[in-house]
């Protein structure tokens, strides 16, 4: 594949903040000590007087967010996953889920490949946690295209959105203006011996291993799966239809995130064989971001080493 | 509404209070009583809200941040003419809308879903800064008890209030002394109380919760701070206007049998009584 260019989703979800700001006046975001972090400090730099930095101390925030919304503002709260999912979980659930008020959380730094500040802040458990929310949307970008698409499509949708971005640098698969839609998968290759379905840094992983898997005589199939909740059943039921194997692949604990999603769906409705590759139920450590990513299987080489043992 | 109202109203408020945990045989009359005198003072007299518009967006707003006292801010939503009175008897039950803690989108007049402590206020200081940064003169209003304000949330939202000058905001600390456990001193020791908001940048007042003099000064004052958020500490008495309830934590979360319910009812329809007579 042709070197292709890297940025980091968190970098779009900044953008997409301003470009929201010039179009919306309600749009206001709170930050929580990381606004440099989060890259919502453009918006901040932009709108000084609609960005709100409530210190260390994310559960205010995110409280302070569901009051924010009951007046009519969209409010974009942002902090690392660790403590937006995790710190504030249960603030998240009854402030912001309970009552299904208008909040969105952007949470950067997801995953493993958070990269040297190690496991304290390498959080893989916030897709299990927002998932399990009734009415919360959990969504993960492949990359900064669609970290910007995704960000516009959760200001129009009425209720808490929950979305993930990473702190690294990862490969833009998608051209400018590729439409997104909450809820619905994205077939970024075709193919009928299995069917790849990831998010977020996976997606591309996903991409190249179909090349490798194509050259050695697997016909991959590849989703793209932003939107962890709610799922695109259709087409995941469909992909197995046509495949009759699914691998899922996300930077994420295996618990309660897009494969065990995957599954529960195939489970009761069209029982399929699936791998699921993602943090097996263990801790991350300090490392380069792309280190970890290898050492912890979530790489396009232990894909398509899944995919040709499951395809035997 | 002149102070003999305001006592007749809280008559029926905590018989409400009363009526609806006695009928939910379950729920929280003890910190519903304490925070009687206060639930009435709002909705009758200090509060912008219009029952036919619980919705309307420049009304005050209240959050009951100790939202498991819903049996006394029901009871009195009810008489300023949200809902039906008659309904406070389905608090609980399966099939009501009059959920065990407050729910914004099942309750008409309720501004915030509450019940997990210490939530509510920041949810308040939200509303507070959302109002004024859209230009809004409505007020919020909170009211915590003297156990929650033991959860941290309590202080990073007051370190909010105050470091965002939150002068549409009054934090009301329902100090009757008594949580689940027992003595708060004895539990966890919140005390000083004004003290502590004082220092977190609170303008704050002392009152007594059962008086309405001294309410109606502390809001009047309150809406006279400028720059800074107030506090309202209010000394009260738990489960106050039911003999055997007073300062009794065992009554926190404990709802009055058909006997107990009987004789709550007659202590409380005399001082009604005594007042209309």
């Amino acid at each position: 594949m042709a070197e292709v260019k890297k940025i980091a989703t968190r970098e779009g979800y900044g953008a997409a903040l301003v470009e929201l700001g010039k179009a919306h006046d309600n749009v206001v975001v709170l930050d929580a000590d990381l606004a440099g972090a989060t890259k919502t400090s453009v918006f901040q730099k932009a709108f000084p007087d609609r960005h709100f930095d409530f210190g260390i101390a994310e559960a205010n925030m995110i409280c302070a967010a569901a009051g924010m919304a009951t007046t009519g503002l969209v409010p974009f709260a942002a902090s690392f996953a660790m403590f937006a999912a995790g710190r504030a979980y249960e603030q998240v659930r009854n402030s912001v889920g309970y009552p299904h008020l208008n909040v969105k959380i952007g949470a950067t730094h997801g995953g493993i490949s958070v990269g040297e500040d190690g496991a304290s802040h390498q959080c893989c458990e916030d897709f299990a946690l927002m998932r399990s929310i009734p009415g919360m949307v959990v969504m993960s970008p492949a990359d900064e295209v669609e970290a910007r698409a995704m960000v516009k499509a959760a200001y129009e949708h009425d209720g808490p959105v929950y979305m993930r971005f990473g702190r690294s640098a990862v490969p833009v698969i998608h051209e400018e203006g590729t439409p997104f839609a909450i809820g619905k998968g994205e077939i970024l290759r075709d193919g009928t011996d299995v069917a790849i379905i990831a998010n977020g840094l996976l997606v591309y992983e996903a991409v190249v291993a179909a090349e490798e898997l194509a050259a050695r005589g697997i016909n991959a199939m590849v989703i793209n799966m932003a939107t962890i909740k709610p799922l695109d059943e259709e087409l995941v039921l469909a992909a197995a239809r046509k495949c009759g194997r699914i691998i899922t692949c996300e930077e994420h604990s295996i618990i309660g995130g897009l494969g065990e999603a995957v599954c529960s769906l195939l489970s009761e409705k069209l029982p399929t064989p699936v791998r699921r590759i993602g943090v097996n139920d263990v801790f991350g450590h300090s490392g380069p971001a792309a280190a970890l990513l290898k050492e912890f299987g979530l790489s396009a080489e232990h894909i398509a080493e899944v995919a040709v043992e499951f395809c035997k | 509404m002149d102070k003999k109202q305001l006592q007749i109203t809280a008559c029926k408020v905590r018989m409400g209070i009363l009526t609806g945990t006695h009928s939910a045989k379950a729920g929280h009359p003890g910190g519903s009583l304490s925070a009687a005198d206060l639930f009435t003072y709002l909705y009758f007299q200090e509060l912008n809200v219009d029952p036919a518009n619980p919705k309307w967006e420049d009304r005050d707003r209240f959050v009951l941040s100790k939202g498991h006292t819903a049996p006394g801010l029901y009871a009195a939503l009810a008489h300023r003419g949200f809902f039906p009175v008659e309904d406070l008897t389905t608090l609980r039950h399966i099939d009501s809308y009059l959920q065990g803690h407050p729910n914004m989108n099942s309750v008409p007049g309720v501004d915030m879903s509450t019940g997990s402590l210490g939530q509510g206020i920041s949810c308040a200081v939200g509303m507070a800064m959302g109002l004024k940064h859209q230009g809004k003169s409505a007020r919020v209003y909170t009211l915590l008890g003297d156990g929650e304000i033991q959860e941290g949330q309590v202080w990073e939202a007051c370190m909010a209030a105050s470091h965002y000058k939150l002068d549409n905001l009054v934090v009301i600390v329902d100090n009757n002394g008594l949580q689940i456990d027992g003595d708060v001193a004895k539990v966890m020791s919140p005390y000083p109380i004004a003290d502590k908001l004082e220092a977190f940048g609170f303008h704050t007042i002392a009152i007594d919760g059962h008086d309405f003099d001294q309410m109606e000064q502390a809001f009047a004052e309150a809406r006279t701070v400028k720059g800074k958020p107030t506090a309202i500490v209010m000394k009260t008495v738990k489960g106050k206007g039911v003999s055997f309830m007073e300062n009794n934590a065992g009554w926190h979360g404990k709802a009055p049998n058909d006997a107990e319910y009987a004789q709550a009812m007659d202590e409380i329809q005399a001082v009604l009584a005594g007042l209309e007579g």
